[in-house]
């Protein structure tokens, strides 16, 4: 992208937003507003971590697991794909204390989404796993490894590189599916928003803030990634 | 008891109601994203900098906001300046947005493939920009596209259960009102789940179809079409 209009529209934009903002008083909403942000940030995290363990979980179970738990895998994987991560949200909130299993709002969110992400992320997985070349399958074989730690010490490392750009996406998808979890009770930046709208009636000021607040977090996921993908590729072309 | 096919069967009519409001939500939602989007990719691959980069950066703040925040925004905030909005309306309107905005890096990816060849042999013919583009480009570059298309119309309709936010009474709604109502949520919210499983798996593989056709026709063109 050209750097001399990208530069002269923040400026205007960040002019525009300085007269919008001197006139119209944010301060009073960020620190409630940071709050619900920080919820925001704690599910992500939480949701993320979930994510990729729940992935290569599955991913590993569908490509070389016995055929039971073959199956298991392709039905995670089908059905948190092909139904909302809304249904599913209400779901575990609503259905699951029916069965007997009481969780915090919290863990159910953090749950769902998890689950919901790692659905995706596990044909990345599959897709990243599968992209390494045969070669190094056969040459684990020659040195006389065990498929686990082939697998473990071999072929992970290497589709983990191929891996980042596409979790990168799925992360910031996480990030954008956090403001579902105010429909279930927990304060989320979504959920302050609506609770102060419903007190102060500033509906402009307000979630105008709070998209800024969503792009700010993106973006530092972007950025995040971006990072981390130079530094593994670095490891990649030292190793070769 | 954890399943009660009686009142199942009693609340299925109404399911089923709502969930002709949910199709006609992703319709008219899609139908808005094929065209904003196609406005967007062709408004990011202007020559003129001025209209290109704010595009790009309007594209992009809308992919990286929550689609739930924006439906907020444009039922709560878009009265405040004096156009307001039923909810159905507003909820169609955010999800075409952001999913236009998806759907515009797609047509970008296919029209960045129409090899230059095609421009500069319809400048070569004399044709004006607005033919060559409805005449020359478009018809190559959107059939290859159709199906990532088809997976965001799939997201799309995945996401339709989020006007429930704003008391559009679609599926999710009309689950969410009958469980509170006879304060049973499992089969309700079960049924909802079932609904969209099916759903997205029939149209998983009609795209699938859909591509196998377009591949075959691309492969082998004027023949068989």
């Amino acid at each position: 992208m050209q750097l001399r209009p990208l530069a002269i529209c923040a400026i205007v934009f960040f002019t525009a937003g300085l007269a919008v903002a001197s006139f119209a008083n944010f301060r009073e909403f960020i620190p409630g507003l940071l709050q619900g942000a920080w919820i925001t940030v704690q599910i992500t995290v939480g949701g993320c971590i979930l994510a990729v363990v729940a992935a290569l979980l599955a991913a590993v179970a569908k490509m070389y697991g016995p055929l039971p738990l073959r199956w298991l895998a392709v039905a995670y994987i089908e059905v948190f794909r092909g139904t909302s991560a809304l249904v599913q949200l209400f779901w575990l909130f609503f259905v699951l204390p029916h069965f007997g299993i009481n969780l915090e709002p919290m863990s159910v969110a953090i749950a769902a989404l998890g689950l919901n992400v790692g659905a995706y992320g596990a044909e990345v997985v599959r897709g990243a796993i599968s992209a390494v070349p045969r070669g190094q399958w056969e040459a684990s074989v020659a040195l006389n490894m065990p498929r686990i730690l082939a697998l473990r010490r071999i072929i992970l490392p290497q589709a983990f590189v191929a891996m980042i750009p596409p979790w990168g996406n799925l992360f910031i998808e996480l990030l954008k599916a956090t403001a579902l979890v105010s429909l279930i009770t927990i304060s989320d930046l979504a959920f302050k928003a609506q609770q102060m709208n419903q007190t102060t009636f500033r509906t402009v000021e307000i979630f105008s803030i709070v998209l800024v607040m969503y792009l700010a977090i993106s973006i530092v996921i972007t950025v995040g990634m971006r990072t981390l993908e130079t530094v593994a590729a670095r490891g990649m072309a030292r190793g070769r | 008891m954890f399943w009660d096919w009686n009142y199942v069967w009693e609340i299925m009519p109404s399911l089923l109601r709502a969930s002709l409001v949910t199709i006609e939500a992703t319709f008219l939602g899609f139908l808005l994203a094929l065209v904003l989007g196609l406005v967007m990719a062709i408004l990011r691959m202007s020559r003129s900098q001025w209209i290109s980069v704010p595009t790009a950066g309007l594209v992009e703040f809308i992919r990286s906001t929550p689609v739930l925040i924006q439906i907020f925004f444009i039922f709560f905030v878009f009265p405040e300046f004096g156009i307001v909005l039923p909810a159905m309306t507003a909820g169609v309107i955010a999800l075409g947005l952001h999913y236009g905005a998806y759907c515009s890096e797609v047509y970008r990816a296919g029209l960045e493939n129409v090899p230059r060849g095609q421009w500069e042999a319809s400048t070569a013919l004399n044709l004006s920009p607005y033919i060559t583009f409805r005449d020359i480009i478009i018809p190559q570059a959107i059939p290859p596209v159709v199906p990532a298309l088809g997976n965001y119309l799939v997201a799309l309709f995945k996401e339709t259960p989020l006007l429930s936010a704003i008391a559009v009474l679609e599926l999710m709604q009309t689950a969410k009102i009958l469980g509170s109502e006879n304060f049973r949520y499992v089969e309700p919210i079960t049924l909802v789940g079932v609904f969209f499983l099916v759903m997205s798996l029939v149209a998983a593989a009609l795209i699938r179809q859909v591509e196998r056709t377009l591949n075959q026709s691309l492969r082998n063109p004027g023949g068989g079409q």
